[in-house]
């Protein structure tokens, strides 16, 4: 109302009106998107269709491609590594999810006001600013046998200590341990903003109610944290599902490929020294698309509730 | 507060608390703890059997070695190659991007928004093959250019989320009445609106900068050679060269490090505003 109002003052006051004056609150908006929607189309949306149409093909990135049809999908289903980065995939998944209460665990630790806190906290959120590179070599330091820090420690405790790298019981535990770390970090900044935000006077009646620790906590707590817990819960699922960087760091994959991740396999089989078959590879990409693509569109789902119901 | 004030407990408990405080830390810490120590060791110390206690001496020369005997220098300098434009190109698109969903109704806002945000989550490697092919074609492959091209594209999903929601939290009469004043509409984004984004760019820009930093599989997706590949991507053929060196790989493992921490700790009210806006939001 108020807006056509405006232009109509504005139109009539000058006299002419051209035609950009007429239909700038029309236009302006393309304007304004247009870097960005052309970016993002030619990096994001146009790759993503195009490594679909690539799935059916079979190219090694230089020659021709060739037609397979569903061919990459069913030497895929007949795959044994693939199934081994599937299960590793499912593994990290919901061993991720430990990041969420351990982060929340760790906020009500330090969400205190006593002298210094301040630099804990920010020390404890250390790990999550260093790069994953950093992160994967110093785990393995930590994991190295005969002189890292946890391998002796289990050598004392048990007698014999444990080469976690090399041993493919526990390779893929070991990487997820280390993802951990920095992962309890973010839920932790997350969740001490939510607490720093959570009303004082529904504690202090609560309080006054009788209510206490756990109750408190599940009852009045959580509910006022559960922004906080959405954002720590998309987070640490694209984070479990994206994990590249500690399994190429750490193993490259091994010991035999037993710590393959899905995101990891496709980039094997794409482009490494075991072979350029990027049609391969795109159709491994599809199907992690997919998986994603079931929690995506749960967040985008949510997301747009909550900007009706604003 | 929750949970209690610990001023108000007992004095057994705030005297626990006092002291759990830093050996909660240094536990957490331990894996750091342990690798700054190592990159301070001389490799005689190694050689010797001292694993954990302290350095004989303080062996600052690894770190002289690392940068005398590596290319690390040169990775470092790639890395700031790459992030500074990054972070100057992704944040002006999203401050554009950003303004254009948050203040106009228009048909598609939505499924434009949608598909920014959507964009964000998506595995890297489903961008890969097709990205590499367009960074090869346009011979853009092996540069420092192409990788901030598609750094700059890919950050401007979540950077243009921030943006957006920023600028919705702004009082919008401010706009409304510039516009009954007759005001341009590129003239309110540049005089009005953007001056109010300045949190929010910062914000967004120290962020951008850790991101962008510490990328590894771009890094190794679209640069090959040492004259191009950024510290992350170095430090892991380097590795490959150190093999059992550990103090070298300690210390180059922290100085790689250091950039994004230096800025976290110079900039940490900026980096957590810019991490939990969201999460602030209802």
């Amino acid at each position: 109302m108020t807006g056509s109002a405006t232009t109509a003052i504005a139109g009539t006051g000058r006299g002419r009106t051209t035609f950009w004056k007429k239909n700038q609150r029309a236009l302006a908006p393309w304007i304004f998107l247009a870097p960005g929607v052309a970016m993002f189309s030619l990096y994001v949306i146009y790759p993503i269709i195009a490594s679909m149409w690539l799935s059916f093909y079979d190219w090694d990135g230089l020659g021709e491609k060739v037609w397979l049809g569903t061919q990459n999908y069913i030497e895929l289903f007949d795959d044994e590594a693939f199934y081994t980065s599937l299960k590793n995939n499912i593994i990290w998944l919901a061993l991720y999810m430990l990041a969420v209460p351990a982060g929340l665990f760790i906020a009500l630790f330090l969400n205190q006001t006593v002298t210094g806190i301040r630099i804990y906290k920010s020390l404890f959120f250390f790990p999550f600013v260093i790069s994953q590179v950093v992160v994967g070599l110093i785990f393995s330091w930590f994991y190295a046998p005969n002189f890292g820090l946890f391998y002796n420690l289990i050598e004392w405790i048990t007698g014999t200590g444990v080469a976690v790298l090399a041993d493919d019981r526990y390779v893929t535990y070991g990487i997820i341990a280390a993802g951990l770390w920095p992962q309890i970090a973010y839920c932790m900044i997350l969740y001490l903003t939510g607490l720093n935000n959570v009303s004082p006077d529904q504690i202090e009646a609560a309080r006054l109610d009788g209510a206490r620790g756990w109750r408190m906590l599940w009852h009045v707590i959580l509910p006022q944290l559960r922004p906080a817990t959405f954002i720590a819960v998309v987070v640490t699922v694209i984070g479990a599902l994206r994990s590249f960087d500690l399994v190429s760091i750490m193993t490259d994959g091994g010991p035999y490929g037993s710590s393959r991740v899905l995101s990891f396999y496709m980039f094997e089989q794409a482009l490494s020294e075991y072979g350029f078959r990027m049609g391969y590879g795109a159709a491994i990409a599809v199907i992690l698309f997919a998986i994603m693509m079931v929690f995506i569109s749960g967040f985008i789902w949510k997301m747009i509730r909550d900007e009706r119901g604003m | 507060m929750f949970p209690l004030a610990i001023q108000k407990t007992s004095a057994t408990t705030q005297i626990l608390y006092r002291i759990a405080l830093p050996v909660a830390l240094v536990l957490w810490l331990l894996p750091l703890l342990g690798v700054a120590m190592t990159s301070l060791k001389p490799s005689s110390d190694l050689a010797a059997g001292n694993i954990f206690g302290l350095p004989s001496y303080l062996a600052f020369s690894n770190y002289a070695d690392v940068f005398r005997n590596s290319p690390i220098a040169g990775y470092i300098l790639n890395s700031f190659k790459v992030t500074i434009p990054t972070v100057i190109g992704a944040v002006a698109i999203a401050c554009l991007s950003g303004f254009a969903l948050a203040v106009y109704r228009f048909r598609f806002n939505l499924l434009i928004f949608f598909l920014f945000v959507a964009g964000n989550f998506v595995p890297f490697q489903i961008l890969m093959v097709p990205v590499r092919d367009l960074t090869v074609s346009t011979g853009l492959y092996n540069t420092i250019t192409g990788l901030a091209l598609f750094h700059i594209a890919f950050q401007s999903g979540f950077c243009t989320l921030f943006m957006r929601n920023f600028i919705k939290g702004l009082p919008f009469e401010l706009i409304e009445s510039a516009r009954v004043e007759g005001v341009s509409e590129f003239r309110i984004f540049w005089f009005i609106v953007l001056p109010l984004m300045r949190p929010a760019i910062a914000a967004l820009s120290v962020l951008v900068f850790t991101f962008i930093w510490n990328d590894y599989f771009w890094a190794t997706v679209l640069t090959t050679s040492a004259e191009t590949q950024p510290v992350t991507a170095g430090l892991y053929s380097l590795n490959g060269q150190w093999i059992a060196q550990w103090q070298l790989v300690s210390a180059g493992s922290i100085i790689a490090a250091m950039p994004p921490v230096l800025m976290f700790f110079l900039m940490q009210r900026h980096f957590i505003a810019g991490l939990t806006l969201g999460a602030t939001k209802g």
